[in-house]
């Protein structure tokens, strides 16, 4: 379970979370929506806590994030696992390499048991023919879908995922989403979305929440969010200004 | 990490206003030089406590000394070459032109051989260094490392630390040698000093502690090419220009630290 609590942040004095607070029930899967640039990446920077906050503090599993440090914090965060927007692949290393680094560096497996995992984690995102290549030497859509089989090779309890479909063409985006919704079902994480395909996020989460002006606006069943009272959760959902 | 005078609105008296101006650059100055004494502490404390990542020190010592061998033994001779040819100009004034040999190797060995292989190791490794750590952090990699509970430290600086440390001694004997042999080229091939003469004062002259010290400075140098370089990667803005910024600020950064530290450690050596 992930319980955000009251979190603030401003960078050089500009606030861009104004106190927020969310949980995320275990098993839960959760999208975060909103206008860009409206902070949904720095909000997830601090339940990764890559970022700490102004005050306020992110609970997993009842640890305070915001507290740890060195091996307590190495330990936690081995159970997390992370989507960034660019992708984040390291650029020397291969596709089969990429997905592979978690498990050589985090694991005692062999090579062989290495090899078989990260096998299976490529044909489950349909990237079984692409394993040598340079991530500079695949298209975008293939970039998402390697940084995804880096995630789930862990098979990590969170996972969290900071617009893995966007720049791509509807139909790979389509696919990606499809992807994600799968693994919930199959790995049951404790997961949140940053995402921008309204609505077709909304098939594959339990909860939405509606980031707007550093305050969570909305938060609740996706079916719910066209009755919200709140204008700037309509617009953003019907897409109307 | 900016002071908060700086963001606050100076007001009034044109003397106090420059007085808060100069103290919030001196702020702003000391905390930078907090962060980079930090960023220090933590690659030695890092590197001096397990597990080293051999495999990635092997790689880098592969990329940052054996890459530059090439360079290092170019500019070795020519300043060699050219040593003997000043040298051997002024010693002949004095008629001690058997003393070329000594002088040639004394320069190189306690001073030109460390510092112009460090100089060019910084040009040629260290700005890579910086280029690759700051695409890292643009490109997430640096926080996908956090994330998967590995140590960006551990991976990245720390290999980088004591590569440049293995590899700079190394280099600039390998500058010192070719150096003395440029410089036994132009002295004895070509200005008719005794070839017997030039080596054998060298033995002569050329103590352990002038080589010892030559070495020691070397080693620091790595440390502060290292340093230098990996912490200006790892706090780079963002974008291209962030990064072509922080690469060209890393190269003059360790050279001119080079050269100062290189003042110290002579003097304190002597
Ligand atoms: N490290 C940072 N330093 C300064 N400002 C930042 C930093 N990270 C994000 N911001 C600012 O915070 C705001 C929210 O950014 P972000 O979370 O990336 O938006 P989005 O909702 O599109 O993901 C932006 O105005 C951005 O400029
Ligand atoms: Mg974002």
């Amino acid at each position: 379970m992930i319980q955000i609590e009251n979190i603030t942040k401003s960078f050089d004095d500009v606030p861009v979370l104004r106190g927020i607070s969310l949980t995320v029930e275990k098993g839960e899967f959760v999208a975060l929506i909103g206008r860009s640039g409206y902070g949904k990446s720095v909000l997830l920077r601090h339940v990764a806590g890559l970022l700490k906050p102004d005050s306020g503090r992110v609970l997993v599993d009842g640890q305070d994030l915001t507290s740890l440090r060195g091996r307590e914090l190495e330990a936690l965060r081995s159970r997390f696992g992370f989507v960034f927007q660019g992708g984040a692949l390291f650029d020397s290393l291969s596709v089969f390499d990429n997905v592979a680094f978690p498990l050589r560096e985090k694991t005692r497996k062999s090579e062989e048991e290495i090899a078989t995992q990260v096998r299976a984690a490529l044909v489950r995102v349909g990237l079984e023919t692409s394993e040598d290549k340079l991530p500079a030497q695949i298209s975008g859509g293939m970039v998402k879908r390697t940084a995804l089989a880096r995630a789930l090779v862990m098979e990590p309890e969170f996972l969290f995922f900071d617009e893995p479909e966007t720049g791509l063409d509807p139909l790979t985006a389509q696919g990606v989403l499809d992807l994600i919704h799968e693994c919930h079902r199959n790995l049951k994480f404790t997961g949140i979305i940053i995402s921008h395909q309204l609505p077709r996020v909304f098939d594959v989460v339990d909860r939405v929440a509606v980031l707007h002006n550093g305050q969570i606006r909305y938060f609740g069943p996706p079916d719910g969010l066209e009755r919200s009272a709140d204008e700037a959760v309509r617009q953003l959902v019907t897409g109307r200004a | 990490m900016q002071p908060e005078v700086l963001t606050s609105n100076p007001t009034g008296f044109a003397p106090v206003v420059l007085l808060q101006q100069l103290g919030a650059r001196a702020l702003l100055l000391l905390a930078r030089a907090g962060r980079m004494g930090i960023f220090l502490g933590r690659m030695v404390g890092f590197a001096l406590t397990p597990p080293v990542k051999v495999a990635r020190v092997v790689r880098r010592v592969h990329f940052i000394g054996f890459g530059s061998i090439l360079v290092v033994m170019l500019t070795g001779a020519f300043t060699g070459m050219v040593l003997s040819l000043q040298g051997f100009y002024a010693l002949s004034r004095f008629g001690s032109d058997a003393f070329l040999g000594p002088l040639v190797a004394l320069s190189l060995v306690r001073e030109l051989g460390p510092v112009i292989a460090a100089l060019m190791v910084a040009g040629r490794a260290g700005s890579a260094i910086t280029a690759e750590i700051g695409i890292m952090r643009n490109g997430q990699q640096l926080d996908a490392l956090e994330l998967m509970g590995l140590n960006p430290f551990r991976y990245v600086v720390v290999p980088n630390f004591l590569a440049a440390m293995i590899s700079m001694p190394l280099l600039a004997c390998l500058f010192d040698v070719v150096g003395i042999w440029g410089g036994y080229t132009v002295g004895v091939k070509l200005l008719g000093v005794s070839g017997g003469t030039y080596m054998g004062e060298i033995a002569t002259y050329l103590e352990m502690k002038d080589i010892m010290g030559g070495i020691y400075k070397a080693i620091s140098f790595g440390g502060i090419i290292s340093w230098v370089c990996c912490y200006k990667g790892y706090y780079t803005d963002f974008g291209a220009e962030g990064v072509s910024r922080a690469t060209t600020q890393a190269v003059v950064m360790s050279s001119v630290l080079i050269l100062v530290w290189d003042y110290f450690m002579t003097s304190a050596m002597f």
